[in-house]
């Protein structure tokens, strides 16, 4: 029996990056613009949808939720059809990251056709979701206060690749020390000039101009 | 942790190649991780054993190479390597760096029997 050693090369999510493409074409035939929303349990990502939601609603922009979840538990879809708005949620049976097979399921039980933007609430981590492709057009990170200045420094992949940075929960930055500085000098090792809203979804603050750049990519 | 799902990829890349090769059995597996990936080698191979079984893989045994996380500086042009925390320049102080290498997550090789 002879040995032979063969020399293959390949990434080793390779097909989780074409699934990924093939997502992307799906979104593209529908004219739907997709984001890929990421943060660490508690940041804000629900409480950002829902307040996207209702910004958006008076121009008429019509809005699909996909919500990753690890456990069966329907309170972030349940609060994004209480907002009026259509959702699917995807059950990742405890893993702890959306990957694109996921996305690809969830996308056939939505009708795309009527929508003008898809966000895609992945699991609340932020390790594994850096490293799955989705297909959609942008990523998006909501930071919050409470979680501390030295996020960048620990967690240098989500912030690489990213292309909005939303820092939520500046409502509570007379309580608790944090760095501003300090978290924007991580943030611009890692992705320079990262375009970045800092918002309170309590308060409304800020949001517009995270409103503004959803709708200036909004095409239909 | 995400390792089941990218021990399946490592599994059905590695069998996709020996298949093709017509090999009897695959005795080992070359990954190439970069610093930046954040995989556990220990985790990995306990899947492995896992899902391997009664596949051409099938005790094969995975050599993981890591690779260390290069930056520049982009404004002294300084190379450096990025130790567990992340660092400004450590020789002007320059905030502006562009990771090098790191992001490496491959599988390069196998070696078969035939």
């Amino acid at each position: 029996m002879s040995k032979n050693r063969i020399k293959i090369v390949e990434k080793i999510l390779n097909a989780n990056d074409r699934l990924a493409k093939a997502n992307r074409q799906k979104f593209d035939d529908a004219g739907v613009y997709t984001i890929n929303l990421m943060a660490s349990p508690g940041a804000g990502k629900t409480s950002l949808i829902i307040k996207t939601i209702e910004g958006l609603i008076a121009d008429g922009v019509q809005i699909g939720v996909i919500e990753g979840d690890t456990a069966p538990v329907t309170i972030d879809s349940d609060k994004i059809n209480a907002a009026g708005m259509p959702a699917v949620q995807i059950n990742t049976g405890g893993e702890c990251h959306l990957d694109a097979v996921m996305l690809e399921t969830a996308i056939d039980q939505m009708d795309l056709t009527p929508l003008d933007l898809v966000i895609v609430e992945n699991v609340g981590n932020l390790i594994c979701p850096a490293a799955f492709e989705l297909g959609t057009h942008s990523k998006v990170v909501v930071a919050s206060i409470p979680e501390g200045d030295d996020k960048p420094y620990k967690y240098p992949n989500i912030y690489r690749g990213l292309d909005v940075l939303i820092i939520n929960k500046t409502d509570l930055l007379p309580y608790i020390d944090f760095d501003m500085d300090y978290f924007r000098q991580g943030v611009e090792m890692l992705n320079p000039g990262l375009t970045t809203f800092t918002v309170s979804c309590k308060t409304g603050e800020g949001l517009d101009g995270w409103l503004e750049w959803l709708k200036a990519r909004i095409s239909k | 942790m995400h390792e089941l799902s990218v021990t399946e990829s490592v599994l059905e890349i590695a069998c996709k190649h020996a298949e093709k090769a017509q090999a009897k059995k695959v005795t080992d597996i070359y990954l190439v991780i970069g610093k930046l990936s954040s995989i556990v080698d220990d985790s990995v191979q306990f899947y492995w054993d896992f899902i391997s079984e009664g596949t051409l893989c099938e005790e094969a045994t995975l050599h993981f190479k890591r690779i260390s996380a290069e930056l520049v500086c982009l404004d002294c042009d300084h190379k450096y390597t990025l130790d567990d925390e992340l660092t400004p320049c450590p020789q002007c102080g320059s905030a502006r760096i562009r990771v090098i290498s790191g992001d490496e997550f491959n599988l390069e090789s196998i070696e078969v029997q035939k």
